[in-house]
């Protein structure tokens, strides 16, 4: 198993160059002369050059790459034009309430995606095979941030169940004290049940609209399986001998059809943190998305720059754990190693 | 695709007009669902066409005695909070996104069945450089490097395009890499080898027209997801500016006015992308079944 972890490590490695070579790719390309630009309007030549020579921008582009990768080991992301603060320092804080978000409205997804997709294979062609295969069609098809506002409007302006959508928390709450970050988990510590049932009320709209949105490619992928599972030999075999359809669905068919989903879900989480940026605008999230998307707007580079590096560095990550993953369970995969 | 196809397709030069009306007759009844496809295909690009002529407002013109109003008689789809009218802005609206779709696929078509081709048919080195490059693009979540392109490339229309066909490169890309591949010893090709035509005479005039149906599927396919990816740019504040009619941008604006139960002003605009994404995944899955019949789910 260790020798399985380390080589799928070693794969993760050339991902990892490739992103630290783009990300730094993407401040050369910026349009006009950076300095000028850091330097703003009234610059004079002189402090243009000065700025230049400061931000490192004079020196070829080889050194500049060398620079920007060993700032980079150090945690150093630069500095936020608009704010002042550091942009790993603001990452790092931001980063567990877009966690919280994503992984809740996945697994959400993941919790109802699967049960469907398995029903609609076992019960082909039923009602239940038409809704899965209605709902893949349509989910793929929904604007995430149209699906956020349309639950807005009638889970907290018609029915009024789901409080404002703004931010992670009602203002009369105070935040709870931060052991992990999740707002859930840090209340729960806390023992401290409102906070809990607020933080809860805050989530479930904007997990409920990243959850549709994962949905559709989970079920679909899951219906798919499992109908080429069921119609294998060894399912044949096992329904031959007398098994009852539970074990042989569940036992089965279930942990070989789970392979392909496994290996869906990187594909989903691509899907999922680029969902998760426009979730977080439409909710006034305070995470990491909406960090970037408060800096894209004053054309603050430093800050969009890290943010793309923290979520392809994430999502490497998540795929790393998804092969991890399949070599558990698919005991092929981990002979292969 | 696993069968090595025998002959090049290249069937459809005699006939005419008549030939291709008989085959779009057998595509849109084999398939009710495409046939509708095909239908609201139609209609979108009817309203991307002539729908600026038609609309009953200005789609700029503010009118603020008439802010906010619900849909009426007067105003089918409502006013926004300048009083200007949806629908007009709506259907005015198609013709942009449409266009940056278009363009940004047309793009990643050229240059990602180029790459692909090349990958597939040579092999070597420029197969190890196009692999590479798919595999850095797909280390990033999609929409994440649109945002970093766009903000790096500067907040314009046609960055938008450029950053949309970047993240689909690779789609592309590996495609027609594959399907290249495969035909590469295939007995045309060798056939046309021997009577001495040079290795881009035969990608031209062999392979491309060969792998050119799936392609197509490829495009129907990500035209969809192209739409999305723009208008979700543009909701974030990126590219398209106000005043411009912009599906995801009406969204955006829309979005403040939800809160506070004036549902019309996002709901159109939301209802038409929709529309239009809907209408290139039935459309792709469509012509997939044609072209690729394992491929059916």
């Amino acid at each position: 198993m260790l020798k399985l972890i380390a080589s799928r490590l070693a794969t993760a490695i050339p991902s990892l160059i490739g992103v630290v070579i783009v990300t730094f790719l993407l401040t050369r390309v910026l349009p006009g002369d950076t300095a000028a630009y850091f330097a703003g309007p009234a610059a004079t030549p002189q402090a243009i050059a000065e700025i230049r020579a400061k931000l490192g921008l004079d020196k070829p582009l080889p050194v500049q790459f060398v620079d920007y990768v060993s700032a980079l080991a150090k945690g150093d992301l630069g500095t936020s034009l608009s704010t002042g603060q550091s942009v790993a320092h603001e990452i790092t804080t931001r980063l567990p309430a877009s966690a919280e978000l994503t992984l809740s409205g996945l697994i959400l997804a993941l919790v109802i995606a699967v049960p469907f997709g398995i029903a609609a294979a076992v019960k082909q062609g039923s009602w239940i095979d038409h809704a899965c295969r209605i709902i893949t069609t349509a989910g793929v098809s929904l604007p995430v941030f149209f699906t956020g506002l349309l639950l807005v409007y009638l889970f907290y302006f018609r029915l009024g169940w789901a409080p404002a959508p703004l931010g992670r928390l009602d203002v009369f709450f105070s935040a709870p004290e931060t052991v992990t970050g999740f707002y859930l988990i840090d209340s729960l510590i806390a023992l401290d049940g409102e906070t809990f049932r607020a933080a809860l009320a805050q989530l479930v709209v904007p997990a409920l609209t990243l959850a549709i949105f994962a949905l559709a490619p989970i079920a679909r992928i899951t219906r798919a399986s499992m109908l080429q599972v069921l119609a294998s030999e060894f399912v044949r075999t096992a329904r031959a001998a007398g098994l009852t359809s539970r074990t042989v669905i569940i036992t089965y068919a279930f942990r070989n059809a789970m392979l392909p989903v496994v290996t869906t879900l990187g594909m989903v989480f691509s899907f999922l943190l680029g969902a998760n940026v426009l979730v977080e605008k439409v909710f006034a999230w305070p995470g990491i998305g909406s960090y970037a998307v408060e800096a894209l707007i004053t054309s603050d580079f430093a800050p969009v720059q890290g943010f793309v590096l923290a979520m392809a560095i994430l999502y490497v990550a998540l795929n790393l754990i998804i092969d991890l993953a399949y070599g558990i369970i698919d005991p092929r995969a981990r002979s292969e190693a | 695709m696993t069968a090595v196809p025998s002959a090049p397709a290249r069937r459809r030069s005699s006939g005419g007009l008549m030939a291709t009306l008989k085959h779009a007759h057998y595509v849109i009844s084999d398939n009710p669902v495409t046939g509708l496809a095909f239908f609201m295909l139609l209609v979108l690009v009817l309203a991307a066409l002539v729908g600026p002529f038609l609309v009953p407002y200005d789609p700029l013109a503010s009118n603020t005695m008439a802010a906010l109003q619900p849909p009426s008689a007067a105003h089918w789809f409502g006013t926004d909070q300048l009083g200007r009218d949806i629908l007009s802005r709506v259907v005015v609206a198609t013709r942009l996104d449409l266009a940056i779709a278009v363009f940004s696929v047309a793009l990643v078509f050229a240059a990602g069945g180029i790459a692909g081709i090349a990958a597939g048919f040579f092999g070597g080195w420029t197969d190890r450089i196009v692999g590479r490059i798919c595999d850095t693009i797909m280390a990033f979540p999609l929409f994440v490097l649109a945002m970093g392109i766009v903000a790096a490339l500067g907040n314009t229309v046609t960055n938008i395009v450029i950053a949309t066909a970047i993240i689909n490169f690779p789609l592309y890309a590996r495609v027609a890499r594959s399907e290249a591949a495969i035909r590469r010893q295939a007995g045309f090709v060798q056939a046309a080898r021997l009577t001495g035509n040079s290795e881009w005479r035969i990608v031209l005039t062999q392979i491309l027209p060969n792998i050119l149906p799936i392609m197509m599927v490829q495009m129907s396919l990500t035209m969809g997801y192209a739409i999305l990816n723009a208008a979700g740019l543009s909701f974030i504040g990126l590219g398209v500016r106000p005043p411009t009619s912009e599906w995801g941008i009406m969204v955006a604006e829309g979005a403040t006015f939800i809160v506070s139960g004036e549902w019309w002003i996002a709901l159109f605009p939301g209802l038409a992308l929709m529309f239009a994404v809907f209408c290139f995944n039935l459309l792709g899955d469509g012509l997939r079944d044609i072209v690729d019949p394992q491929r059916r789910t």
